[in-house]
């Protein structure tokens, strides 16, 4: 088995696919946490714990959640946007969660305005901008997220979840598959019980956004 | 056709950036007789680009993708070059090609699109410079007529490698003397149009991009042509003022000086009888249109 695990970065410039590395994807009804296969109930806790730790936490839907190409697209967007109420009433002040989108994949360099979107080709550019220190992706295709994923573990110190609706992502440190409007729910559930338990690190805040 | 697909989640509309949320009110995804007039009235599927101030180039950009007949079903298929820094910014879809590749991946593309979506129409366009259509890529090109494939080529010419400091092309006109051909040119400039003809296209035209009204013409009929018939070809002068001395307000004119009738981008136009045939059925059922649109406003009035 494996010994590399993955961690939030800086890894390096070009730091190796996870898969590449001997990380391997969860079956059904599991999940990942940096590289370990556990039950997805633990990864439900541990993504709500990291995100009531994170000084910003941060959800970045993709295409596949913001154009509401069929009835389940808009369900899972009206969940997600239940998610980030959540976090916004379970967290503590000086935590700001943020819900910014990646409404698709044009390069669009140098137009990108790290305030308003995020961008696979250059995610590090709004994690920096933002401070932010613990992120997830849901509804992006995953050739997308793979490629951002890895480039935030190599460029900055951020917390990468991914709500994957396919198999899920080795590259991200913490990974659901299968995603649905129900997980969605799950998660803010598991943010709601787990309010006031956890100790936010505000102090850290600045190393969310290191280059 | 429409923008009815074309919806953000309500849950999330707030917080699109407001780029998209004006494409989806008023950009003219699905509009019948969109064209350049809609240019100053409607949200643009160019965002911006990244070209040099006065560049002909953005001209020409921004009156072909006003005129696509299509756009939410058409496909651009760009190549290395100056257009390959305008792509990003687009809303159409585009896939950009291996230097020269563009005809062959819009070849299998297009075959790709009819076999996967049946009973829709998908519109392929190959939307390339000089060097990728005429020297690096001609093969793919050539082949792509010879084979009769369902799109439109389009060539930006601007007569040299613009983008990497001004070396010789094929379509660069004999004499002429660039900042890293310094000998100048020893041959003529290469007679795509004609050749174009030769190999099967069905609609050749051959203009620069002073005359919106005729960008949009042409656009449409060799995306028309090309659905229905087979490969159109579009050669569109779109100088680079930095490669020949001029300054940025200086593009229009060189344009305009360059398309005289006794000039090499005078005017040209060559046209299968199929081809003829199609644009006057669609002529004819304009007519129509309009005369039964006039009818109905009387009778309203």
């Amino acid at each position: 088995m494996t010994q590399y695990r993955v961690l939030p970065g800086p890894e390096h410039f070009l730091p190796p696919s996870a898969a590449s590395m001997g990380i391997r994807l969860p079956n059904p009804g599991e999940a990942h946490i940096n590289g370990v296969i556990v039950p997805e109930e633990k990864a439900y806790e541990e993504a709500a714990k990291q995100f009531l730790m994170a000084k910003v936490p941060t959800l970045f839907p993709g295409p596949l959640v913001l154009w509401a190409w069929n009835e389940k697209a808009a369900k899972k967007a009206t969940a997600i946007r239940h998610l980030y109420n959540t976090l916004k009433e379970c967290v503590q002040p000086g935590q700001t969660p943020m819900l910014i989108p990646m409404p698709d994949y044009r390069p669009k360099y140098p137009k990108i305005n790290p305030e308003v979107e995020i961008n696979p080709n250059h995610p590090n550019l709004t994690i920096w901008h933002n401070k932010i220190d613990c992120c997830m992706f849901i509804g992006v295709h995953c050739h997308q997220a793979n490629l951002s994923l890895k480039i935030i573990r190599g460029g900055t110190s951020c917390y990468t979840i991914a709500m994957c609706a396919q198999a899920g992502h080795e590259d991200a440190m913490l990974s659901f598959r299968d995603a649905s409007v129900e997980k969605i729910m799950r998660l803010a559930d598991a943010v709601k019980r787990l309010k006031g338990t956890v100790q936010p690190r505000l102090t850290s805040a600045k190393s969310g956004a290191s280059n | 056709m429409s923008k009815e697909r074309i919806k953000i989640s309500d849950d999330l509309y707030d917080i699109m950036p407001s780029d998209y949320q004006d494409l989806v009110k008023s950009a003219t995804y699905g509009k019948e007789d969109r064209g350049w007039k809609d240019i100053g009235n409607s949200k643009e599927l160019i965002e911006q680009h990244s070209l040099c101030a006065g560049c002909p180039e953005s001209m020409a950009f921004r009156y072909i993708l006003a005129s696509l007949p299509n756009p939410e079903d058409t496909v651009m298929v760009g190549s290395t070059g100056c257009t390959s820094l305008v792509f990003p910014m687009v809303a159409v879809h585009n896939i950009h090609s291996l230097f020269g590749n563009q005809n062959a991946i819009a070849s299998g593309l297009k075959r790709a699109l009819s076999v996967r979506f049946p009973g829709r129409t998908k519109d392929v366009v190959v939307l390339a410079g000089d060097g990728a259509t005429v020297d690096i890529g001609l093969d793919m090109t050539l082949q792509a007529w010879f084979r009769q494939e369902k799109f439109t080529t389009i060539c930006f010419d601007n007569e040299l490698y613009a983008n990497t400091g001004g070396q010789e092309s094929g379509l660069m006109q004999k004499g002429f003397v660039a900042k890293m051909a310094p000998v100048g040119k020893l041959f003529d400039k290469v007679r795509l149009p004609e050749i174009a003809r030769e190999s099967g296209c069905h609609y050749v035209v051959q203009c620069t991009v002073s005359k919106p009204s005729l960008v949009e013409k042409v656009v449409r009929n060799a995306v028309m042509i090309s659905r229905e018939i087979g490969p159109t070809y579009l050669q569109l002068y779109t100088p680079c003022i930095l490669e020949i001395g001029k300054n940025s307000m200086e593009g229009l004119q060189e344009m305009r000086d360059s398309e005289k009738p006794t000039e090499r981008f005078a005017y040209k136009e060559y046209m299968s009888e199929p081809a003829k045939q199609l644009l006057a059925e669609i002529a004819a059922k304009d007519k129509e249109k309009k005369a039964a649109a006039k009818q109905l406003a009387s009778q309203g009035a």
